[in-house]
C-alpha cells in the first residue's frame, strides 16, 4: 500500500501530520514544572515514619481513596505496623465483606474480613473500574509511591496540583487540568476538599495536610520496610566503621615489615 | 568424635592431602603465592568481584527459595519477599544493588586491565576469559531483570530478544524460538528463571579458569614488568589479604549505603507496575551497566547494522591484545597512550549519557562521535600509537626502586617465577 502511494498523497499525508502535530504541540509545550520536595519525617538517614501522620494517612486512604484506589499488596494485619492494636484491627477488618468459600455445599459466599485477609478493593476487576471511571484505571495505590519518579513528592504535588487550565488549553470532558500531571489531563477528579475528613487525632483537615498525610501513608504502603532498613543500615554502619578502622590498622602494621 | 588428642585434625587433612591435594593446593595458591609487591589498590577489584559472585549467588539461592516464575504470579511473589518474608527486603535490595556493584566493579577492573596492559603477552588468555565472564554477566543480570516482571522487565525483555530478528532468514525464528512462543509470555519467564540460576554457576567455571590462568604467570602490575626475582614479590597471605579486606570494608560501606538508604535509586519507577502488554511504557530504558551498549546500538539508523555494531563492540574486546602493537604493558611507560586511554573512557561515559537520554539532536550527534570513537580507538589508534609511540625506558626491576628506600629484604619471599 505505501508502495502505491503516489508523491501528491505523501505530500499530503506529511502536511496532515505536520497541521496535526502543531494543534497538539501546546498541550505538550506545557512542560511539567519540577516537583517541589517537601518535608518528610522518613527522609534521610536517620529518618523514620511518623506514626499519627500514617494512621491520619490510613483515615484520608479509608475516607476518600479507597472508592475508586484498590491498595492490592495490603493486607488488614498489615495495619499493626502503623500502630493500631490487633483488636482495633480484627474490628475494622471485620467491617468489610471478603469472599469466601467454597463451602461443603460447594458454594462461595462472602464473610466479614479477617486480619490475614488482603484489603479488598472497590471494583472486582479491572473492567469494573474503568467502568466506572470513564475508561480510566485508578492505579494500585499500594505501590504508587514506588511506581512513580519522585515518590511522596509526586503524590503530594497531584493532590495540591489542580488548577484552572491556562487560556487556549481544552480540557476534555471527564478529564481534569493538573499541573503535575503527565500532560496535565488527569482522570481523576479533585478528590480533596478541606475538611473531607474529620481526624480522629482533631488536626485540622487542610488540603495540604491531607495531601502529605496520604502521602506519607502511600509510601508506607509501599515501602513498608522502611523503618527498620534504616535503624539496620546505622547499625551496619557503625559495624563497617570500625571494620575499616581495623583493617587500616592490620594492613598498615603488617605493609610496615617490608616498606 | 572418638579422637579428640591435639594433632588428630590435622593428621586428618595430611591423610586427606596425600589422596587430594586440596590444602595444599589452597596454601600454594593463596597463601604463599608470590604476588608484586607493588600492586596498587586498583588491583583490589579482581577479588572484590569475586567476592561479588558469592554475594549474588547466596542472596539469589534465598530469593529463588521464596519466587514463584510464573506471569500471573512472578510479579506478587517478588511483593510477598518484600513485605512478608523475613529479610527479604535485604535479600533483593541486597541482590538488586548487588548487579550494579558488581557491574561497576568489573567495569573498574576491565578499565584497569586497559591501562596497565594486563591483556598482553602472556596473559591473553587470561583476558579472554575474563571478557567471557563479562558476556556471561551480561545474559544472567539481563534475564535477571526480567524475572520481578514489572512493566520494564517485560519490555526490556521484548525489545533486547527483539534484536536477534534484525538477522536476516534466521533472525524471526531466533526470536521466537527464545520466547518459546509469539511473544514474551509465560515460557520466557520460565526459561529466563531456569538460565539465570544456571548461568551463575557456568561464571563460578569460567572465573575459576581465569584464576589459574592468572595463577599461571601471576599479576601484572602497575610498572607492568615481569618479576625478576624473589626481591619483587611478597606471599599473598598476608599482605594481599589485609589489603583486600581493607579494600572490601571500603567497598561495603559504598554497597550498604545504597541497600539500606537508597535501594531504588539505581531502578525503574516503571518497574513497580505489573507487566502489562497491552500498554508501552513512555521510555525503555536499560540498567544504567547497559546504556552505553544501547547507545551503540541507537547510534545507527539501521537495526542490523546496530545489532552487529553492539556485538562487535564487545567481541572486539577478545582481539584487543593482537590490536595493540606495543610492546610496553604499563600506560605509564607510555607518553601517548596514558592520555588517549582516558579518551576512551570520556567515550564510555558519554555513551552511557547518551544511552539514558531519547535520542534527539545533540545526543544522537554525540552518540555516534562516541561510537565511532570507540572502534576508532581500538581499531587505528591501538595498532598505530604501538608503533608511533616512544615508550619511556622501563626500570630493572620493581624491587630495586622500593628497596632503594633502604629496607631489609623479605623473610617470607616468593619463588622466584620461571621465565616463559
Amino acid at each position: 500500500m505505501p508502495l502505491e502511494m503516489s508523491r501528491l498523497v505523501r505530500l499530503a499525508a506529511a502536511l496532515a501530520m505536520l497541521l496535526a502535530l502543531a494543534t497538539v504541540a501546546p498541550t505538550y509545550a506545557q512542560e511539567t514544572p519540577p516537583l517541589p520536595h517537601q518535608q518528610w519525617s522518613f527522609d534521610g538517614v536517620f529518618g523514620t515514619y511518623d506514626p499519627a501522620a500514617l494512621q491520619r494517612g490510613f483515615q484520608v486512604y479509608k475516607q476518600v481513596c479507597s472508592a475508586c484506589h484498590p491498595v492490592t499488596h495490603l493486607y488488614f494485619r498489615d495495619l499493626t505496623a502503623i500502630g493500631y492494636t490487633a483488636a482495633e484491627v480484627k474490628a475494622l477488618a471485620a467491617t468489610y465483606q471478603c469472599a469466601a468459600g467454597p463451602n461443603d455445599k460447594g458454594q462461595m459466599y462472602q464473610r466479614p474480613c479477617l486480619p490475614a485477609d488482603p484489603i479488598p478493593g472497590p471494583f472486582p476487576n479491572e473492567e469494573a473500574a474503568r467502568a466506572a471511571n470513564g475508561g480510566a484505571l485508578p492505579p494500585d495505590q499500594s505501590m504508587l509511591v514506588a511506581a512513580r519518579e519522585g515518590g511522596p513528592d509526586y503524590v503530594y504535588a497531584i493532590l495540591n496540583g489542580y488548577k484552572p487550565a491556562p487560556s487556549g488549553v481544552e480540557v476534555p470532558s471527564g478529564k481534569y487540568y493538573n499541573e503535575y500531571f503527565p500532560g496535565h489531563m488527569i482522570a481523576m477528579p479533585p478528590p480533596l476538599s478541606a475538611g473531607a475528613v474529620t481526624y480522629a487525632d482533631g488536626t485540622k483537615a487542610t488540603v495540604p495536610q491531607m495531601a502529605h498525610d496520604a502521602a506519607t501513608f502511600l509510601t508506607w504502603a509501599s515501602h513498608p520496610n522502611l523503618d527498620s532498613r534504616h535503624i539496620m543500615g546505622a547499625k551496619v554502619f557503625l559495624f563497617l566503621f570500625v571494620t575499616v578502622g581495623i583493617f587500616y590498622a592490620a594492613k598498615r602494621k603488617i605493609w610496615s615489615r617490608i616498606h | 568424635m572418638a579422637e579428640t588428642r591435639p594433632g588428630a585434625g590435622r593428621r586428618i587433612i595430611r591423610w586427606i592431602d596425600y589422596r587430594l591435594p586440596f590444602m595444599a593446593t589452597l596454601e600454594h595458591e593463596l597463601y604463599d603465592y608470590p604476588t608484586p609487591r607493588n600492586l596498587s589498590y586498583w588491583w583490589n577489584f579482581g577479588s572484590l568481584a569475586g567476592i561479588m559472585l558469592v554475594v549474588m549467588i547466596v542472596t539469589g539461592v534465598f530469593l529463588a527459595m521464596q519466587y514463584t516464575p510464573s506471569s500471573e504470579q512472578a510479579f506478587d511473589s517478588v511483593q510477598h519477599i518484600m513485605r512478608d518474608v523475613n529479610y527479604g527486603w535485604l535479600m533483593r535490595y541486597a541482590h538488586e544493588n548487588g548487579a550494579s556493584m558488581f557491574f561497576a566493579i568489573v567495569y573498574i577492573h576491565i578499565f584497569r586491565g586497559l591501562y596497565y596492559g594486563s591483556y598482553k603477552q602472556p596473559r591473553e588468555f587470561l583476558w579472554m576469559l575474563g571478557v567471557v565472564i563479562l558476556l556471561l554477566m551480561m545474559a544472567t543480570a539481563f534475564m535477571g531483570y526480567v524475572l520481578p516482571w514489572g512493566q520494564m522487565s517485560y519490555w526490556a525483555a521484548t525489545v533486547i530478544t527483539n534484536l536477534f530478528s534484525a538477522l536476516p532468514l534466521i533472525g524471526h525464528p531466533i526470536v521466537t524460538f527464545l520466547w518459546g512462543g509469539y511473544n514474551v509470555g509465560d515460557p520466557t519467564l520460565h526459561r529466563f528463571y531456569a538460565l539465570h540460576y544456571l548461568l551463575p554457576f557456568v561464571i563460578v567455571f569460567v572465573v575459576l579458569l581465569h584464576l589459574v590462568a592468572l595463577h599461571r604467570f601471576g599479576s601484572n602490575n602497575p610498572l607492568g614488568i615481569d618479576l625478576k626475582g624473589p626481591q619483587d614479590s611478597v606471599p599473598f597471605h598476608p599482605y594481599y589479604t589485609i589489603k583486600d579486606l581493607f579494600g572490601l570494608s571500603v567497598f561495603l560501606l559504598i554497597y550498604a549505603f545504597f541497600v539500606f538508604y537508597a535501594p531504588n535509586f539505581l531502578g525503574d519507577p516503571q518497574n513497580a507496575i505489573p507487566a502489562n502488554p497491552m500498554q508501552t511504557p513512555p521510555e525503555i530504558t536499560p540498567e544504567w551497566y547497559f546504556l552505553p551498549f544501547y547507545a551503540i546500538l541507537r547510534s545507527i539508523p539501521s537495526k542490523l547494522s546496530g545489532v552487529l555494531l553492539l556485538a562487535a563492540s564487545i567481541f572486539i574486546l577478545f582481539v584487543l591484545p593482537w590490536l595493540d602493537t606495543s610492546p610496553v604493558r604499563s600506560a605509564r611507560f607510555r607518553p601517548v597512550y596514558k592520555w588517549v586511554f582516558w579518551l576512551l573512557v570520556i567515550a564510555v561515559v558519554a555513551l552511557g549519557w547518551v544511552g539514558a537520554h531519547p535520542p534527539e539532536g545533540i545526543v544522537i550527534t554525540i552518540g555516534r562521535i562516541a561510537t565511532f570513537y570507540y572502534f576508532f580507538h581500538f581499531l587505528v589508534l591501538f595498532p598505530l600509537i604501538g608503533k608511533l609511540e616512544r615508550p619511556r625506558p622501563l626500570p630493572a626491576s620493581i624491587g630495586t626502586p622500593v628497596l632503594a628506600g633502604g629496607s631489609s629484604p623479605l623473610g617470607r619471599a616468593g619463588a622466584p617465577l620461571e621465565k616463559p
